[in-house]
């Protein structure tokens, strides 16, 4: 049995927000209970609307910040239960992340050379001629020339830019590398290349993906598994072929139905949901998705639904579980 | 293929190409630069411009007005003390003291300003404040008072004085480089810092405060030409460098008797202090025009 490289359980992220003087902070749930394998080789792509948490589950993936409580574990080693110093190290070397905006996440004073030097200044004892090696070996790897060695940052464009971030995520040869929104900021021609890119480096470094996204029909193209969230909780959890074809959770499908498509064969039905995400400070009992679902009945107000599996998703949905759209969809 | 040593010796260039580009536009900034240059080289080359020794009395011509004057004499161009010491080189000769001192209270303030700075910023919580409330006690007290204290403390003399000036300018250092520091602290290369294993120390110093470094030059600049003036005051006030130093300020204070009788012992040291610090004001708002982005013209 091959070990996930990734295994997260029940990841929660609470921050505190003052409301106001002398009143009680209150709590912000981020993230509400995450769970997931994965494993090498293979991408989970996070998706789902603005606020929903995927970015805090992407910080908490990448050890800048600390969940509140649940079970992270990379590569085998629990991280709740290591004590910080020795060993989050060399965890650390195995996580690493793409930021969303190349244009932040490249030090605007310091040279490509020096950017991508950095991790191997402070984590390897390797002299000055081999770390520029290396770099440019990690270079050439996402296919930038060598003359860029010694340029600034704002002397390139922004796929060039996300080609250097992707290159120090790879230069300690991490086994996780966490995207988020690695293409979303680029130009449509540009996030194809830098896509294919991923996808090729995949292949010869068997990297595990973390992708986190709001653009479905980039998480098409790259991903293996999906998960959808809601205001900091899962959904729906399945394999990409089957959340395209078949999506069972009313959230996933109002969400697929908003993808543009181009010349349509048969008139889709549009899905609007409506109103606005609830706050997650003061999130609806029940279900939290029941204010804007259109099947919600009694037990959505009142019991948040568990995740379970349907027609080979995992799903928390009360609808479903009472057979109250699955059938509907089945007779269709 | 160039060879890259190449490159970036051309990118400097051309950086500073840019630079002059935005500096040069305003004329008065040049003009400026050019005075502060000619300023810079009279002091390098006090000894040998100067046609007499600073402190030398010539005790048989006091109070000679100066050269284009009835009673003028062509030896002392701008007159003499009620010594007999010759204006003209005691001001050649003071402008060393003017520049050491300017230099001395911002290399002092700059450095402790920068380095609390980064750590307030930084670090947040209680050190965050314990920093910033001292600070601002020290802003509370009107400059010169608070620098006078501290002379008063440590007792006078022109590296007391310094001392005492660059407390009192520390402040404004730390509170640019705390909001410099706070601002670039979320953004995304300092968060791939952090994940490589980047320690607070190289955090601080290698990936934040280069990129706080704008603000802080154009604030080093003006600040250079405030202590100037206020070294001066300080001499004026005899707190400051001590009687035969040919400090400007300790020259119009010297002299301070004379103001009616021999009114240019008071007049051109006092011209000094304005056409230096007139001339660095004019370079510093160069530099700020040049060095902030949100003022470039594309």
């Amino acid at each position: 049995m091959i070990q996930p490289i990734v295994k997260a359980r029940d990841l929660q992220k609470h921050y505190p927000v003052k409301s106001g003087f002398l009143k009680p902070s209150q709590n912000l749930r981020a993230l509400a209970g995450v769970s997931f394998d994965l494993y090498a080789g293979q991408t989970l792509a996070v998706v789902g609307e603005s606020g929903c948490g995927k970015s805090t589950l992407a910080r908490l993936l990448a050890m800048i910040e600390e969940p509140t409580s649940g079970r992270l574990s990379i590569d085998g080693v629990d991280l709740t239960e290591v004590n910080n110093k020795s060993l989050s190290k060399g965890l650390r070397q195995k996580v690493q992340m793409v930021f969303q905006d190349p244009f932040g996440s490249l030090n605007p004073r310091h040279k490509i050379g020096d950017i991508l030097q950095e991790p191997l200044v402070i984590n390897t004892g390797l002299n000055a001629s081999e770390r520029r090696q290396k770099a440019l070996e990690m270079m050439s790897l996402v296919g930038l020339r060598e003359e860029h060695f010694q340029r600034y940052p704002h002397m390139f464009s922004g796929g060039q830019r996300q080609r250097i971030a992707i290159a120090r995520a790879l230069i300690l040869k991490p086994k996780v590398v966490v995207l988020d929104e690695p293409v979303s900021a680029l130009d449509v021609s540009i996030q194809a290349q830098v896509i294919n890119l991923l996808i090729e480096l995949q292949q010869e470094l068997s990297l595990a993906y973390v992708f986190i996204s709001h653009d479905l029909s980039v998480v098409r193209h790259i991903a293996d598994e999906v998960l959808v969230m809601y205001l900091g909780r899962p959904v729906e959890h399945s394999s990409k072929e089957v959340l395209f074809s078949n999506p069972q959770h009313p959230y996933t499908q109002a969400l697929l139905s908003a993808t543009p498509q181009v010349a349509t064969q048969r008139d889709r039905q549009r899905i609007k949901l409506k109103g606005e995400m609830p706050s997650p400070i003061d999130p609806p009992s029940g279900c939290v998705f029941n204010p804007r679902c259109q099947y919600a009945n009694q037990d959505c107000l009142t019991t948040p639904p568990v995740m379970e599996l349907y027609n080979e998703s995992r799903v928390a949905c009360w609808a479903l579980k009472q057979r109250r759209i699955g059938d509907e969809k089945l007779a269709n | 293929m160039k060879n890259p040593t190449v490159v970036s010796k051309s990118l400097r260039v051309q950086q500073w190409r840019e630079f002059w580009f935005y500096f040069s536009a305003s004329k008065t900034a040049v003009a400026g630069l050019i005075f502060l240059i000619g300023v810079v080289l009279m002091a390098l080359f006090a000894d040998v411009i100067s046609p007499h020794e600073p402190a030398e009395q010539y005790r048989q011509f006091a109070k000679v007005p100066p050269a284009w004057k009835d009673g003028g004499q062509i030896q002392f161009l701008l007159g003499t003390d009620y010594a007999g010491r010759d204006m003209w080189s005691r001001i050649i000769h003071g402008s060393r003291l003017s520049l050491l001192a300017g230099c001395v209270v911002v290399v002092l303030s700059l450095s402790i300003g920068v380095l609390l700075g980064l750590v307030a910023g930084y670090r947040g919580g209680w050190l965050d404040s314990l920093i910033m409330r001292v600070m601002d006690t020290i802003m509370a007290v009107p400059g010169l008072l608070m620098a006078l204290v501290f002379v008063a403390i440590l007792g006078p003399g022109l590296l007391n004085a310094m001392v005492a000036i660059a407390i009192t300018y520390t402040p404004s250092f730390v509170r640019l480089t705390r909001a410099s520091t706070l601002t670039e602290l979320n953004r995304d290369y300092v968060t791939a810092s952090k994940m490589a294993g980047a320690r607070p120390m190289r955090l601080m110093f290698i990936s934040i405060l280069p990129n706080c470094m704008a603000p802080l030059i154009v604030q080093g600049t003006l600040s250079f030409s405030t202590a100037i003036l206020d070294t001066a005051a300080l001499g004026f006030l005899g707190m400051g460098a001590q009687a035969p130093m040919p400090e400007w300020g300790t020259l119009i204070a010297e002299n301070r008797d004379l103001m009616l009788s021999a009114p240019w012992t008071v007049t051109f040291p006092g011209i000094a202090i304005l056409l230096a610090v007139l001339a660095i004001n004019l370079v510093g708002d160069g530099l700020r025009d040049a060095l902030d982005p949100k003022l470039k013209r594309s």
